[in-house]
């Protein structure tokens, strides 16, 4: 796969630092020589938009942190003044306020992209597991992002988040408190919260560069989930994926200013539009639209589980709550060994193909049941929801590598692409990946 | 790829660079407002509005600070014995020589023993004391340069005098500093 | 390539079916907002400059009596299209605290036009205690904290029209709203009933406008109804002072990003073409 290097310096300083530091041997063999599959798709090129997002939310977020005062009685104030007086202030928030949405979306696709196409599957368990790790970092960014504002949900959402953790039993209390540095939200929680947030970004960076370097040990998956086998079934990184991917990204940037420039609060929340107030809780409490599935689940366990025909309680609600809504993100952790079946893609897999299709529109629904009243018709919904949730993970994906029956798959990558389907027959589905 | 035409190679290079511009436009598109935004914000400059100063109490002898932009400025009411001193010096007591003229002032029809000038050291912007010694006035403590009664550079490292600020007499009494038109 | 494209539009619109973060759901407003046309409204939607110096009369001469205006300065007034002078004029008629000064002692001086809106309170117990214990919400962001529900599947139809007039619309529907409370309703002591309120059947504040209460010189009607539509775009204005300058800029970028996509289009297809396919 990775063969050796084709990095050939010309000039008399290139060879001079190759011989040194050889950092542009490696920018040339990551990104220009690079063999890639010939035939990805859109959908992989989310990965590469991830990087940019990344990289536009540190620099944008280093440049209104200039502006920013963590302090709970200007913190508000500095954000507003900074949308209202700095050259391009009002663009430079929207920008990394949306740009937040941006990247979950982006996240989101990239995630799924790798579901359908089991790119989870040996060898590439360090790769997924990584990119798991990658996505919770994430969330506990932009958790603590939302609280810089200092609005009314910045306030109450750190009260919220924070009170998970009071669920753990004996120390629950204790272990609050150090978080919050106070027996409640206040200056300290927003001053580390700053801290933290600052700091984050740059771990994610670090794991994306494992990240990335994981991906390029095993190479890249592709919608047939043949292996490449041969000079054909690839192309050089530059100038194809480097093109393809830049079209993606500007495509995608079209939709994000869109939102920035037209509907900046569109994907926020008005109440965050008010100062904190440590006396009212705003009547509806939601977490931003990228974590309302997790908060669907967190509110679907409205019961103690205990021994049955006994008063005895092991896991009460609040626990089992933060468990099952940690859990669903814990099990990703796990899907590499779930998956029973020796088939990596969707497109040769007719059964799971339906299912996963059901779970993409099961947690979208999801999403809109986070945003609704733990209440009514939507509590029952929620529990179903959630249960058929976990089930695509330990039912689904376990059980289909038994039973179903795979399609045939093509000999190659170029076999494919040049629509010779079904040349091999799947008789011996592990020799043929 | 082997048999292109010329007028294809024409207008592959021609979508090439055209592509190519239109990347570096992006990029000075992002670069422009994150320079932009390091700028002083639309309430410093509008902070930074002239400052009127109350000069009728400052006795003859007597020098005071005040703030403009956030800059200090020395306002010193002149003795006629230094407005002397400072008329008799000589080109060759100076790097940046000036008249003395240069930098008394006064209101219209009032006396002329007002000086007004930077308190910010023309070297790296230390603010000088009082020394009062081999005819200098000010000396900074950071790397040693000298000033006269009316600021101007003797020794050290500074380069040049201390900087007079925009400034105008609205009455005998009132000096604005950050202007040299009334009413502005 | 084209059905990549499509399946991607149709995974976007799926994803922006999560963004219900900005609708809660709520048994109020009673009534929804009655939408209006705003000359801001759109892809390039401009501010009414009269239409902001009579929303701004409005302020001055009616709300400003309870409610503050604290992130705005006077120096802003010169969007509502105020000369220097005007401006100066209109912040002297304020005092405001200063110093201390060299004896140690505040003291009060005419506004400048840099400083903040002076409040009516000095702070928000003094503005709860003069108002029955009902805090008057501060202006300056009023137009964007309001957001009455839009509901499944408005809100996605949204992000197609542009609708980002919900807070304007909503304090317009306040304003013009208020009505006798139907029979089998309770009004609660000191509230007035009105059904465009988001938080319950009624609200301290009592109908503040009425016709013929602010003497325009535009020749504008002296109606309740375009009182009430003047403060309300005043208050967008005061809520985004940058929607003009932020509408245009992404008119450019956007136009801008559409070329280069096109570019790299071709560039990809042209690079890509030499592969045997």
């Amino acid at each position: 796969m990775s063969g050796h290097s084709t990095y050939n310096p010309t000039s008399g300083f290139g060879k001079w630092m190759d011989a040194r530091l050889p950092i542009a041997r490696l920018m040339h063999d990551s990104f220009v020589s690079y063999p890639v599959p010939r035939n990805l798709n859109a959908f992989y090129t989310f990965g590469g938009i991830l990087m940019i997002m990344l990289i536009s939310q540190i620099i944008t977020g280093v440049v209104i942190a200039m502006h920013f005062t963590p302090n709970e009685t200007m913190a508000f104030e500095s954000v507003h003044l900074l949308r209202r007086d700095v050259s391009f202030g009002g663009t430079l928030q929207s920008w990394h306020a949306v740009g937040a949405s941006m990247f979950f979306v982006a996240v989101y696709i990239h995630i799924f992209r790798g579901l359908y196409y089991g790119s989870y599957k040996a060898p590439r368990e360090i790769l997924w597991i990584l990119g798991v790790v990658i996505f919770l970092l994430m969330m506990a960014t932009a958790f603590m992002g939302y609280v810089l504002p200092w609005g009314q949900m910045s306030l109450w959402g750190a009260q919220v988040i924070t009170n998970f953790f009071t669920a753990i039993p004996v120390v629950g209390q204790t272990v609050q408190e150090y978080l919050l540095g106070g027996y409640g939200v206040g200056n300290a929680t927003l001053n580390r919260f700053f801290s933290l947030h600052y700091l984050l970004p740059f771990m994610i960076a670090g794991i994306v560069i494992l990240h990335v370097w994981a991906l390029h040990v095993t190479g890249q998956t592709n919608p047939t989930g043949v292996e490449v086998k041969s000079k054909q079934d690839v192309i050089p990184f530059t100038p194809y994926a480097t093109v393809k991917d830049a079209l993606a990204l500007v495509v995608f940037m079209i939709i994000m200013c869109y939102f920035v420039f037209y509907m900046p609060d569109y994907l926020g929340h008005a109440d965050n539009y008010i100062p904190a107030n440590a006396d009212v809780t705003p009547a509806h409490i939601v977490p931003e639209w990228y974590f309302l599935p997790f908060y669907a689940i967190l509110r679907a366990i409205d019961f103690n589980i205990g021994i049955p025909f006994t008063e005895i309680v092991l896991i009460d609600s609040k626990l089992g709550g933060v468990l099952a809504m940690f859990g669903s993100i814990a099990i990703l952790f796990l899907v590499p060994w779930l998956d029973t079946s020796s088939v990596r893609s969707a497109n040769y897999r007719p059964t799971y193909k339906v299912f996963f299709w059901l779970f993409v529109v099961n947690s979208i629904f999801l999403g809109y049941l986070g945003s609704r009243p733990a209440e009514g018709i939507w509590l029952p919904l929620m529990k179903g929801s959630t249960f058929l949730y976990f089930a695509h993970f330990i039912l689904v994906m376990p059980l289909l590598g038994f039973f179903e029956k795979p399609l045939p798959r093509p000999a190659s990558i170029t076999d494919a692409v040049l629509g010779k389907n079904g040349k091999e027959t799947t008789s011996d589905p592990v020799a043929a990946e | 790829m082997s048999e292109h035409s010329d007028s294809d190679a024409t207008r592959r290079d021609f979508l090439y660079i055209a592509t190519g511009a239109a990347g570096a436009a992006a990029v000075g598109g992002i670069v422009w407002p994150l320079v932009s935004q390091m700028g002083p914000n639309a309430q410093e400059i509008a902070a930074g509005v002239p400052i009127e100063v109350n000069i009728g109490d400052i006795e003859e002898g007597r020098v005071i600070t005040v703030t403009w932009r956030r800059k200090k400025y020395f306002i010193r009411h002149l003795t006629a014995a230094e407005v002397d001193a400072a008329k008799t010096k000589e080109q060759g007591d100076f790097r940046d020589f000036v008249t003395a003229a240069d930098r008394i002032t006064g209101p219209e029809g009032g006396e002329a023993v007002w000086s007004v000038y930077g308190a910010n050291c023309t070297h790296l912007g230390c603010i000088p004391t009082e020394v009062k010694e081999n005819g200098d006035t000010w000396r900074c403590a950071c790397h040693g340069s000298r000033f006269d009664v009316i600021g101007r550079v003797t020794k050290g490292p500074a380069p040049v005098n201390l900087p007079q600020p925009p400034m105008v007499f609205a009455s005998e009494d009132t000096l604005i500093i950050g202007t040299d038109k009334v009413g502005a | 390539m084209k059905s990549i494209f499509i399946k991607i539009a149709a995974v976007a619109t799926l994803a922006c079916t999560f963004a219900v973060g900005s609708v809660s759901a709520a048994d109020y407003p009673k009534n929804k907002p009655r939408q209006q046309s705003w000359s801001f409204a759109g892809p390039l939607g401009k501010f009414d400059k009269g239409q902001l110096q009579r929303g701004l009369q409005v302020y001055t001469e009616v709300c400003s009596a309870c409610h503050s205006l604290s992130l705005l300065s006077y120096r802003n007034l010169a969007d509502l299209g105020y000369s220097d002078d005007q401006i100066k004029n209109y912040a002297a008629e304020y005092e405001v605290e200063d110093g201390p000064n060299d004896d140690g002692e505040m003291f009060e001086r005419p506004a400048r036009p840099a400083d903040r809106f002076k409040g009516p309170y000095a702070n928000d117990k003094e503005a709860a205690a003069a108002n029955n214990g009902a805090l008057p919400p501060d202006f300056s962001l009023l137009a964007k904290a309001r957001a009455p529900e839009r509901g499944f599947p408005t809100f996605i139809f949204d992000i197609f029209t542009m609708y980002a007039e919900n807070g304007p619309d909503y304090i317009y529907s306040l304003l013009t709203g208020y009505k006798d409370a139907p029979d089998d309703k309770e009004v609660g002591e000191g509230l007035h009933y009105n059904p465009y309120f988001i938080a319950g059947d009624a609200l301290a504040m009592a109908a503040p406008l009425s016709d013929e209460l602010v003497e325009y010189t535009d020749g504008s009607p002296m109606t309740v109804d375009q009182y009430s539509k003047d403060v309300s775009a005043f208050m967008a204005w005061a809520a985004d002072p940058q929607l003009e300058e932020r509408k245009q800029r992404g008119f450019i970028v956007i136009l801008f990003l559409l070329v280069f996509a096109g570019l790299l289009y071709f560039t990809k297809k042209k690079v890509w073409s030499d592969l045997s396919h």
